[in-house]
């Protein structure tokens, strides 16, 4: 049972009212529609970098890593390794130049610089509705965590308040204190929060996984209680069936690196505003190689607590006998039975209708692997420290949430308000609308956090639908930066055949042990995968070809735009960004090249 | 921008190292430390988050008094957006 002191609450507090204090600070500052939108692209390097992987760092990553280190092993970093270091490199390096250099306020603005209005019309208005949802999503899942680790649950009992009013109060507060801040000082606030999240998320983490180590005998313990191919990153990866996560080399290498990773952190707006933040060219190239430092280091951080969740001794019921002066005093310590069924301190699913363990067909008990880190928390803090690791925890909510909301701000202001609905507005005017337009974003969040509580599989759905949506898109970039010859009408005949190849695949294949429906092979299964990644990795592949092909012949076959007009856009169409009079070793080469050799170097380490 | 985020950044750190180190020597030897193995994470994670948040704190102030020192920017912002 949780049991939170006054220090904790106060701490909690802290937080809070700092977040909301950066808010009123900056609100000074935002005077043009640039300052709230763009952070007045006045902001240094380091401060937007770490906001760049903050912004990523929400619920999913920190819950969903240790879920997956729990489940999977040390095989969970690939996910940094070859799905997000190579692409940030990629992104700083080559993409950063056209994005920032164009002057584009965001990235489907720079879609219709590039190509045409149609193409940005389509990835304005799917990005806007995703990123609605996907904040939904994330405040559906605070608020269940929450409610999970009772965190409110003594503060309800204390004023009376009725117990299930918990979940509203968790999504409620959330909203209003994101809402707060970014209404009050635009994308600056929310980058300045999200930083303040990064430390705040190492603060709370770093003693999690130094505790948990020492108690699990360092580095050789933690060897010696998991098995063997959890410790390996690239052991048995040649082939599907002999590393745990069901996934062989191709699919890993293309799917996940080249097609999904490249398509998240190249071409989403939600992570690239903030390296469109930056004060010039060379920081804002310097970004995502900056970001690329900690996101090295982060395995450590998020996927080592799930790993030594597994591999620590389950907690049992303990009854202990002391004699205190001639008195005999008996001490139950009583373990929930789900917990006791549980590996480690992963516990066992329990069924919600009988309140009983799960189990799979094999007898054995079915993990709740999402309880992994959280329960590492609630494990090894006293109170104290305790609140700042559920601080961090919220944190983190916060900062995926916050990240989400600027970017449908402006892409709803800019791309969709200013261009279709109402033009040559006053600034003042868009500036106004963009306010409205987070609390508007925030409002459809909030009724998608409730729409998912009635509707079990909405959450599912939605994450399959942006992946068709998402995973064609790294094609339209690379070959719009590095082919002058492609045209709009080929970009958008690409973006729809990409979705489509990806929906037809997934209609056509199935996972192993999966039944026809959510999981795929809704039309008919021509194909099993042996795990739902390896589906989702193909999937990708497929798209993206689908996507690249298209785009091509239809390029072909359509009239060019005139060079003169794509100067700035295309690779070899725009001067050499000028060298800048710093030494050798502060340009963004010398950095990437030294995150690349620090990357393999870490993969070495762990193969 | 002339709000640093060091600032702000690091009074809270300092304030929350604090709170945790206070509690910590309040708290030494009692019972609640064995669920971290014996130790005073309390006091020793307060302490480390303070000397954080302090170097944080003077960091920026340091930096906001030289920036105040300077002759004020250009206000033309697409002259300082190409300046550096």
């Amino acid at each position: 049972m949780l049991n939170l002191t006054a220090v904790d609450w106060l701490i909690m507090l802290l937080y809070f009212v700092f977040v909301l204090g950066i808010g009123f600070a900056l609100k000074r500052y935002m005077k043009t529609s640039k300052d709230f939108f763009q952070a007045g692209r006045a902001l240094p390097a380091w401060i937007c970098g770490l906001a760049f992987i903050s912004a990523n760092l929400g619920a999913q990553e920190v819950i969903g890593m240790g879920a997956s280190g729990a489940k999977y092993g040390l095989e969970t970093a690939h996910f940094y390794g070859i799905g997000a270091i190579p692409a940030m490199i990629f992104v700083g390096i080559f993409m950063m130049p056209f994005y920032y250099g164009s002057k584009a306020r965001s990235v489907p603005e720079f879609l219709r610089m590039r190509f045409d209005e149609k193409t940005r019309a389509l990835n304005a208005c799917s990005f806007a509705v995703m990123t609605v949802f996907s904040s939904g999503i994330s405040m559906y899942a605070m608020a269940r965590l929450i409610q999970a680790l009772h965190v409110f649950d003594g503060l309800f009992y204390a004023l009376g308040w009725p117990q299930q009013g918990i979940f509203t109060f968790s999504i409620v507060l959330s909203a209003v204190i994101v809402l707060a801040y970014i209404f009050l000082g635009g994308l600056t606030s929310a980058i300045y929060n999200e930083v303040l999240q990064f430390f705040l998320i190492i603060a709370g983490f770093l003693p999690l996984v130094l505790l948990g180590l020492r108690n699990i005998g360092g580095w050789s313990g933690l060897k010696a209680s998991v098995p063997a191919q959890y410790m390996h990153e690239w052991h048995g990866v040649a082939h599907a069936s002999t590393n745990p996560m069901g996934i062989e080399i191709i699919g890993l290498g293309m799917g996940l690196g080249f097609v999904l990773g490249s398509g998240y952190w190249c071409t989403d707006f939600l992570v690239i505003q903030t390296a469109m933040a930056s004060k010039n060219m060379a920081a804002a190239r310097k970004v995502p190689l900056i970001a690329a430092v900690p996101k090295i280091f982060f395995p450590f951080l998020v996927i080592l607590p799930g790993l030594l969740a597994i591999g620590l001794p389950t907690p049992h019921t303990t009854t202990t006998e002391r004699n205190i002066n001639g008195m005999i005093v008996r001490e139950t310590n009583v373990v929930p039975h789900n917990v006791e069924e549980g590996r480690g301190l992963v516990p066992a699913k329990i069924n919600p209708v009988t309140g009983q363990p799960m189990y799979m067909a094999n007898g054995e008990p079915l993990l709740d692997y999402d309880m992994a880190t959280p329960n590492m928390l609630l494990h090894f803090f006293p109170t104290g420290i305790l609140g700042l690791g559920l601080t961090a925890l919220l944190a983190s909510f916060m900062s995926g949430m916050a990240g989400n909301v600027t970017a449908f701000n402006t892409v709803f202001t800019y791309d969709l308000y200013q261009s279709y609905i109402h033009k040559g507005g006053t600034d003042k005017h868009y500036m106004a609308v963009g306010r409205w337009a987070t609390v508007g974003g925030i409002l459809l969040s909030i009724a998608t956090a409730y729409a998912a509580i009635n509707f079990n599989n909405i959450m599912d759905t939605l994450q399959l639908v942006f992946s068709f949506v998402n995973a064609p898109l790294f094609a339209t970039f690379l070959l719009g930066m590095f082919w002058k010859r492609a045209t709009g009408h080929g970009a958008f005949a690409g973006l729809i055949a990409g979705t489509s190849a990806a929906m037809l695949h997934h209609g056509l294949t199935l996972p192993i042990e999966a039944h026809p429906g959510i999981h795929g092979g809704w039309i008919t299964v021509v194909h099993q995968y042996p795990s739902d990644m390896a589906q989702n990795f193909w999937g990708a592949i497929f798209a993206f070809g689908a996507n690249f092909i298209v785009t091509v012949v239809v390029s072909l076959a359509t009239k060019a735009r005139p060079e003169s007009e794509l100067v700035g856009l295309v690779h070899s169409l725009t001067p050499k960004p000028p060298k800048a009079h710093d030494v050798w070793w502060k340009s963004p080469e010398a950095l990437a090249v030294a995150v690349l050799l620090m990357a393999v170097a870490l993969n070495i380490f762990f193969y | 921008m002339s709000l640093d985020l060091r600032v702000p950044m690091g009074l809270m750190f300092t304030l929350v190292g604090m709170i945790l180190t206070s509690f910590g020597l309040a708290t030494n030897g009692e019972a609640i430390y064995a669920k971290s193995l014996g130790i005073n994470a309390n006091l020793w994670w307060g302490l480390v988050l303070l000397v954080f948040g302090l170097t944080m704190f003077f960091l920026g102030r340091r930096s906001q008094k030289r920036l105040a020192k300077l002759p004020p920017e250009p206000v033309d912002k697409t002259l300082s957006r190409l300046g550096h």
